[in-house]
């Protein structure tokens, strides 16, 4: 073995270099888990009356005001113009948990017994996923900002006589009425893009290794 | 905020640059003195840099206001009803104002303490005196609302008060009007050796703030004016100015100015303490009112204390003595070291100053110049220190910078004179307009003043303002003290008449300010801490109506089953959670005043219905774009009706 220290035989370096993109995989993979303690998308608002801003966290489990009490206050002023109320509990956040802890099992798998082409495979089932979560999200936005009840004490127009719709942005800023309304990721998000990112380089690496 | 500074730097020289360039003139206070208007000058949406608490004198309230600006920012009731925010008019506060004397809705406020720790402010509690029915109140500085008041037995004109200890172990509250203790059917002529004056003192619990007498101090009957305590080596002490040592009952502008020399009553209150814990004292049969406002039922509730412990200071060697002091002395005020005593007599245009040290060494030495009634006097010229000669008419009160100089007010001759402790030379005078009575350093009554301000608080306005008819405001005068002169920077109006103010650095009391209540610590019998829970319920003549709010409407507000002769409650719980949304609330002929209800407070009022009809009432605070919306109605029925009790919210009775 004295040999191999300073002469490496060709299976070591293989071994080694194995192990980085394979390191980078489950690393990439348990970064995921960060999903269920940090917040994935905030949205919030800020508005004459509120100057300093209130909103929400999203998780992948639930909805969390920013300061105590935000979520009623921001139904408080959105029942004006008929909106619903922000919903405690949505079904996707029965379902969301088990994607990521099923894309995390798969991800160990992968990471642990078969070959860097599985890393791809991986990244491109979690940018699916992530784009399904994305849509999903845009649907419930829609709804909440579409959907108003007949009876709602102010309705605005557009001017082309449309009911004014109160949709956040999916990503970035927008003002609705007296609200600047931000849409940006959270924490949350920033493991989650580094978690892929990271199998992502694993897969290109590990092919690099491949050509020793 | 550098650059702030940097800018106002450069305006400030260059303002100062033109003045003295324009006019030839030069401003006292350096070449680096902006304009007056720049230095009070707080831009829109910036905040003060200190609260100044300005008691209300016959107001009986305490008002807020930010300085270097003078802005007003509340007027906190204490000793008075408050129609606007129904303190005393609500069924939760009522009990506020209980005093033996029964319910008494008005008091005379008079002088503002913060609380301290080892000497300097530390912002938790505002204690104020009411001055004609003997009340001690503590004011909570995170919500700034009145939580207890205490009422002073065995007192009259409760003046020497309500000045706390370092480290707010007492708050001191001394009788001006001596008294018969205990009180008694008496001809008034033998007031003599008869009268008493009682000084108390209430403790303040370390951990929740309640106050009790400890004991009181029974001490002949003078008049005991002002007082404070001794800080440092002092601590320990404290300090009453007296008049009328004469002992007169009556014409006493006359007959109570008669001695050449009055005195200052030095109490060793530690000793007196550690005697009525030795279980010293008596306890005495008295009948005064403990008044707690509990935050968690918002809800306050008035107790009768049967009992005070009394303690006769000739049985404690060595815990009171008598310091002569010239002209019937007003202000006693203490220098930041605890080293000088400042007598103030109001009849001399000297000022009287003593040393404590001089005064321990007196009494060690036994330098005694007779006693009065058993209490020893001590020889004049063995405690006092220095005079400050000739420095105006009529001196009541003194303040300290911390740096060195004390600022009198001098209520004859109307001016704010600086002088030095130590050399007791004046160094500069202001006048004042009209007529000062206190002053105000912030931090002044503690080792830690602030500086930079003095606020004196003037009587007479006269030309000042806009005339308003015969009555014309009181007012406040800010002072910058930075400099070596004073410079006068703002007049302002205040509420009543101010005393006393309590000044102190904003960010120790702003970041402690309470936003609004939270609805699941409510223990309010009456609260309801959702829409359906609401309901009216009746108990033979007594309705009691659980309503509430949020933006923008009561639930309920349609109520039928209402008779001529019910008393009706309306107990109304503010449903909102968020900062600064309030609801009023008020009904038409009700006997009382409107509600004003804090998010997640639950206030009532009663209401009780002479006719019948369909009679409404609304929301009074402007809560929200709907609020125009927030109504609702009472159907009264004849006494006779049989129609049941029925209630609703967006839909019809049926």
């Amino acid at each position: 073995m004295e040999g191999n220290i300073s002469f490496p035989s060709f299976s070591t370096i293989q071994e080694k270099s194995m192990k980085k993109s394979k390191a980078l995989m489950l690393i990439g993979v348990v970064l995921l888990g960060a999903l269920f303690v940090l917040p994935l998308w905030n949205i919030s608002l800020e508005a004459p009356q509120y100057p300093e801003a209130i909103g929400m966290n999203i998780h992948v489990n639930k909805i969390v005001a920013m300061n105590p009490n935000d979520i009623k206050n921001i139904n408080i002023m959105n029942h004006y113009v008929g909106m619903k109320d922000i919903p405690e509990m949505l079904p996707e956040f029965k379902i969301f948990p088990y994607v990521v802890i099923g894309m995390m099992l798969l991800g160990l798998l992968i990471g642990f017994k078969l070959n860097y082409r599985w890393y791809l495979v991986w990244f491109i089932l979690i940018c699916l996923v992530g784009a399904a979560g994305m849509y999903d999200f845009y649907l419930w936005e829609y709804d909440y900002g579409h959907t108003l009840k007949e009876t709602a004490a102010i309705k605005f127009k557009n001017p082309d006589g449309t009911p004014l719709a109160y949709q956040p942005p999916l990503l970035g800023t927008k003002t609705i009425l007296n609200f600047v309304a931000h849409s940006y990721p959270r924490s949350g998000a920033y493991f989650l893009f580094t978690g892929m990112l990271m199998a992502f380089a694993a897969f290109f690496i590990g092919k690099k290794e491949t050509k020793y | 905020m550098k650059k702030i500074f940097k800018k106002s730097f450069l305006l400030l020289l260059s303002a100062a640059i033109f003045t003295a360039c324009s006019n030839g003139k030069k401003s006292d206070s350096g070449a680096l003195s902006g304009s007056a208007a720049e230095k009070v000058y707080v831009k829109p949406g910036d905040h003060d840099e200190f609260y100044a608490f300005i008691s209300g004198g016959f107001s009986g309230q305490l008002a807020v206001y930010g300085l270097p600006s003078g802005r007003l920012f509340k007027v906190i009731p204490v000793f008075s009803q408050d129609a606007e925010k129904a303190y005393g008019y609500n069924e939760e506060t009522k009990p506020m104002l209980n005093t033996s004397h029964g319910f008494v809705p008005w008091d005379d406020s008079h002088h503002p303490d913060i609380s301290q720790t080892a000497g300097e402010l530390d912002g938790r509690y505002l204690f104020i005196n009411g001055n004609n029915t003997p009340r001690i109140a503590k004011v909570d500085l995170t919500t700034f609302e009145t939580t207890e008041i205490i009422e002073v037995p065995n007192s009259a004109g409760n003046h020497s008060s309500s000045f706390v200890t370092e480290n707010t172990e007492y708050v001191v509250a001394g009788t001006r009007f001596s008294v018969p203790v205990p009180q008694r059917d008496m001809p008034i002529n033998e007031y003599k050796g008869n009268f008493k004056g009682a000084l108390s003192f209430i403790s303040v619990d370390p951990e929740d703030g309640e106050m009790d007498i400890k004991f009181q101090i029974i001490m002949p009957g003078f008049n005991y004016d002002l007082s404070h305590p001794g800080r440092g080596d002092s601590h320990g002490w404290f300090f009453f100015t007296t008049y009328n040592t004469e002992e007169a009952s009556t014409l006493l502008e006359v007959n109570a100015s008669q001695n050449d020399k009055d005195f200052i009553a030095a109490i060793n209150w530690k000793k007196v303490e550690a005697y009525v814990n030795g279980g010293g004292g008596k306890k005495m049969p008295a009948n005064y009112a403990h008044n707690v406002y509990s935050e968690e039922t918002h809800t306050a509730t008035s107790t009768m204390k049967k009992s005070v412990t009394v303690v006769d200071p000739r049985e404690i060697p060595g815990a009171v003595y008598l310091l002569p002091t010239p002209k019937s002395p007003h202000g006693c005020d203490v220098d930041p070291s605890g080293e000088y005593i400042v007598g103030s007599g109001k009849l001399s245009s000297n000022l009287t100053v003593h040393s404590f040290s001089n005064m321990i060494k007196a009494i060690d030495e036994e330098n005694f110049d007779g006693d009065a009634y058993g209490i020893p006097i001590l020889s004049f010229d063995a405690v006092n220190t220095g005079t400050v000669e000739q420095a105006g008419l009529g001196p009541l009160h003194t303040e300290f910078d911390g740096e060195g100089n004390a600022y009198t007010t001098f209520f004859i001759s109307s001016e704010v004179v600086k002088w030095k402790l130590g050399t007791w030379e004046v160094v500069d005078r202001k006048p004042t307009y009209y007529s000062v009575g206190h002053l105000m350093i912030p931090g002044g009554n503690s080792r830690k003043p602030f500086g930079k301000y003095v606020v004196a608080m003037n009587k007479i306005t006269k030309d000042r303002y806009l005339p308003t008819g015969p009555e014309v405001t009181q007012s406040a005068q800010l002072f910058d003290i930075s400099g070596d002169k004073m410079e006068l920077l703002l007049d302002f109006p205040t509420i009543g008449e101010p005393h006393y103010a309590a000044g102190i650095p904003a960010d120790l009391i702003a970041k402690n300010s309470k936003k609004f209540y939270a609805l699941e610590d409510n223990k309010h019998p009456y609260a309801v801490k959702n829409e359906a829970d609401t309901r009216v319920e009746r108990k033979g003549k007594d309705v009691h109506i659980y309503m509430t709010t949020i933006r923008s409407h009561f639930a309920p507000d349609n109520i039928e089953g209402i008779k001529v002769g019910d008393k009706v409650y309306f107990h109304v719980t503010n449903l909102e959670q968020d900062y600064d949304v309030p609801h009023g609330v008020s009904m038409i002929g009700a006997n009382t005043s409107e509600l004003l209800i804090m998010p997640g407070q639950t206030e009532t009022f009663t209401w009780e219905p002479k006719q019948v009809g369909v009679w409404p009432f609304y929301c009074t605070d402007f809560c929200s774009a709907l609020h125009q919306e927030m109504q609702g109605y009472v159907r009264v029925s004849p006494r006779s009706s049989t129609l049941p009790l029925s209630w609703s919210l967006g839909e019809d009775i049926e």
